[in-house]
C-alpha cells in the first residue's frame, strides 16, 4: 500500500493541482492523455496520484480509499455534511475559485434580495397555483443557506448541468449555480441577487480521517500532514 | 426492533391503542410510503432534509411517512364524514442531523378528532385523553395557543397584504421579527427598494422599464413584476406599525404562567392589540372545558410562544409533555384547522389531535411524580 492522493482528472483544476503538488516537491510524469488513471510520484514522498472526477474525490476520501485529495470546497460541503468527522481540510490552495450564487431573471426588477423571494413565492402560488422552484446541483448547500434566512416556501429542482437554461425552459423560476464572471447568466437573461452568495469555494487539500497507512508510509504521511497552502 | 426492549415498546403501543379505542376512536392504518408532493406543498423543501425520500420508475417521489397527521387528515378529508375520532400506531421515519443520536425510526401512537362542533370541548377532550395517559408519569406539561398570536395579527391596523405575510410566518420567528421591523419602520428600506418605490410614482411606464431590464423568461410574467412594484409602493405609504403594537406583540410573546391567569393578562394587552379580546374568551372557554374534564387548569403552565418553532403546523391550542429530566418529548399535539383546510382543498373541517412516543413513555418512571 502506498499513500494514495486524489487529483482532479480534467480541466484547469487538474493542471493547477499538479502544479501545486510539484511545488511541494513531488516528481511525476504528467498523464499523457485522459486515458491514464494513476501515476507514481517520487521526491519528498512516494505516493500514487489517482486521477478522478473532482466530484468523486470527497466520497473516496470519506471511505478511506484515498489518504489525501485535492478537490473543490463546494463539493466537500455539498456531499459530506458531516465532513468534519471524516476528513480534515489541511489547506485552501488559492485556485479554483468559484461562487455559488442565487440568480433570477433580469426583468424581475422588483427582486434584489433573497428576502424578496418569499413574497414572489406567494405571488406564484396565487397566479400559477404552484410555488417557487429553484434549479441547482447543490441541494444541501442551497437548503442550508435558505434555512438560515428562514425561507421555506420553495422547491429544489435537480439540475446537473446547463442550469442557466432551466428558467427559460420553464423548469424553474430561479437558480443557484457557480458564477465566475456572470456572462453566462446574462446571456440567459439572469442576474445574481445582491445577498445571494450561497457559498464561496476554492480548491482545497484534504486529509482522510478514515484511511489507514502501512508502517512504511508513516514518514511520508508525516511530511504530507505538514503541507499547508 | 427484535429486542426485549422492542417488544416492551410494541406492548406499550398496543396498550395505548386500546386505551384510545376506549375513548371512542376508530382504529385506522395508513401506508408507510406516502407521496412526497403533498408534504412538499405543505412544508416546503425542508421536508426533503427531514424525511427519507425514495422513488421508483413508475411512481413519483415518495417519502417514508415522517408523521401520521397529514396522511390521516387527508384520508379523512377525502371521505364524506364530518365528525370522526381515529387512533393509529406505527413507525415514523426522520432524518437526523450528522452526529445526532436521535432515532431515525420510532413508534408513534396517536389520536385525532375531526369535525367537532365545539372547539373548546374538543380541545379539552383530546388534552384530557393524553393527560390521563401521562398523569401517573413524572412528566412536565407545557401548553400554548397559536390562535392568540394569529388573532393579535388579525387585529393589527395594517393592510391585508401585511397581515397575511405575518400570518404565514407565525411559525418562523426570525422572518416574523424581520417583517415587524420592516412594518414598523425600524429597519430602513434598502437603497434598491427605495429606488423601486420612487420609480413607481415617477410617471415612467413601469411595463417598459421591466421589459428593458431583460427578456421575459420563465413562469412569472412582466405584469406580475409591475403589480408587485405597485404593491410595494402602496405598502411603503402605509401608516407604520406603532410602538404600542410592537411592544404589545413583544409582551404577548413573553406571557407565561398558570393557565387561569392568562385571559386577564390578554385583556390588559388588548388595549394595544385589539385582536386579543376574542382570544381571551376562547381561552376561558377552553379552561372551563378542561375543568369539566376533571383537570386542574392552575396546574398547567401556559406559554404564549409555545409551539412556534417545534410544532409547526398547529394554529390553535397546543400541548406537550416532556420527561422531567430533559427535553425529550413524550407526547405532543394541538389544533390544526388551517392545514386541514388546505388538505381538504378549501373544505373546512376543524381538527385536533396528538401523538405519544411509546418508547419514551416506557422509559419514564411510572411510579414517582
Amino acid at each position: 500500500m502506498t499513500i494514495r492522493v486524489g487529483v482532479p482528472a480534467k480541466g484547469r483544476l487538474s493542471g493547477d493541482s499538479l502544479n501545486w503538488l510539484r511545488s511541494k516537491g513531488l516528481e511525476f510524469s504528467e498523464p499523457a492523455s485522459g486515458r491514464r488513471y494513476s501515476a507514481s510520484a517520487t521526491g519528498t514522498v512516494s505516493a500514487e496520484l489517482v486521477f478522478l472526477p473532482a466530484g468523486e474525490i470527497p466520497g473516496e476520501i470519506r471511505r478511506g480509499n484515498l489518504m489525501f485529495g485535492i478537490t473543490g470546497a463546494d463539493l466537500v460541503h455539498e456531499q459530506q455534511p458531516d465532513w468534519r468527522q471524516r476528513m480534515e481540510i489541511q489547506a485552501e490552495l488559492g485556485f479554483g475559485h468559484a461562487k455559488l450564487m442565487m440568480a433570477v431573471p433580469r426583468f424581475w426588477i422588483d427582486v434584489d434580495s433573497v428576502h424578496d423571494l418569499d413574497d414572489v413565492a406567494v405571488g406564484l402560488r396565487a397566479r400559477h397555483g404552484r410555488g417557487l422552484r429553484i434549479a441547482t446541483k447543490y441541494h444541501s448547500l442551497v437548503r442550508e443557506f435558505l434555512k438560515g434566512i428562514d425561507l421555506t416556501d420553495y422547491r429544489l429542482v435537480d439540475s446537473q448541468g446547463a442550469t442557466e437554461g432551466t428558467v427559460a425552459n420553464n423548469m424553474a423560476e430561479a437558480i443557484a449555480d457557480l458564477v465566475s464572471t456572470g456572462a453566462t447568466l446574462a446571456a440567459n437573461g439572469l442576474k445574481t441577487l445582491s445577498d445571494g452568495t450561497v457559498f464561496e469555494s476554492q480548491a482545497i487539500f484534504v486529509r482522510s480521517r478514515e484511511a489507514t497507512a502501512d508502517a512504511a508510509d508513516l514518514p511520508g504521511l508525516e511530511e504530507m500532514r505538514n503541507w499547508r497552502g | 426492533m427484535p429486542t426485549d426492549q422492542g417488544a416492551a415498546v410494541a406492548g406499550e403501543a398496543e396498550r395505548i391503542l386500546s386505551y384510545f379505542g376506549s375513548k371512542g376512536a376508530e382504529r385506522v392504518e395508513v401506508d408507510i410510503l406516502q407521496p412526497a408532493a403533498q408534504l412538499l406543498d405543505l412544508y416546503g423543501e425542508d421536508i426533503r432534509s427531514r424525511a427519507f425520500n425514495t422513488r421508483d420508475s413508475a411512481r413519483n417521489e415518495m417519502v417514508l411517512r415522517p408523521d401520521f397527521t397529514v396522511p390521516i387528515a387527508s384520508r379523512h378529508m377525502s371521505g364524506v364524514r364530518e365528525e370522526a375520532r381515529y387512533a393509529y400506531s406505527g413507525p415514523v421515519f426522520r432524518k437526523q442531523e450528522p452526529g445526532s443520536d436521535r432515532a431515525c425510526e420510532y413508534l408513534q401512537a396517536g389520536f385525532e378528532y375531526f369535525g367537532a362542533p365545539e372547539p373548546a370541548l374538543a380541545d379539552a377532550e383530546v388534552f384530557s385523553i393524553f393527560h390521563d395517559l401521562l398523569a401517573s408519569r413524572s412528566a412536565r406539561v407545557a401548553t400554548g395557543d397559536l390562535g392568540i398570536l394569529l388573532a393579535a395579527v388579525q387585529g393589527l391596523p395594517i393592510s391585508g397584504r401585511r397581515k397575511s405575510a405575518l400570518q404565514r410566518h407565525i411559525w418562523r420567528p426570525k422572518r416574523f421579527r424581520r417583517l415587524i421591523g420592516e412594518y414598523s419602520g425600524a429597519c430602513a428600506f434598502s437603497e434598491r427598494r427605495r429606488e423601486l418605490i420612487s420609480l413607481a410614482v415617477s410617471g415612467v411606464d413601469l411595463r417598459e422599464q421591466v421589459e428593458r431590464a431583460g427578456p421575459e423568461v420563465g413562469t412569472r410574467s412582466a405584469d406580475e413584476v409591475v403589480d408587485r412594484i405597485r404593491a410595494l409602493h402602496s405598502e411603503s405609504i402605509e401608516e407604520p406599525l406603532g410602538e404600542r403594537e410592537v411592544n404589545g406583540l413583544r409582551d404577548l410573546l413573553r406571557i407565561k404562567g398558570p393557565m387561569p391567569e392568562i385571559p386577564a393578562r390578554l385583556r390588559r394587552l388588548s388595549r394595544q392589540l385589539p385582536g386579543l379580546g376574542g382570544a381571551a374568551v376562547r381561552l376561558e372557554e377552553r379552561t372551563d372545558a378542561l375543568r369539566d374534564c376533571g383537570i386542574d387548569p392552575s396546574a398547567l403552565t401556559f406559554e404564549a410562544s409555545y409551539g412556534r418553532t417545534t410544532l409547526e403546523y398547529y394554529d390553535g391550542f397546543v400541548f406537550g409533555w416532556f420527561s422531567a429530566d430533559g427535553m425529550e418529548p413524550i407526547a405532543s399535539g394541538g389544533r390544526y384547522d388551517l392545514i386541514n383546510e388546505a388538505l381538504g382543498g378549501g373544505r373546512k373541517c376543524p381538527a385536533v389531535g396528538g401523538v405519544v412516543r411509546p418508547a419514551v413513555l416506557a422509559s419514564v418512571d411510572g411510579r414517582s411524580a
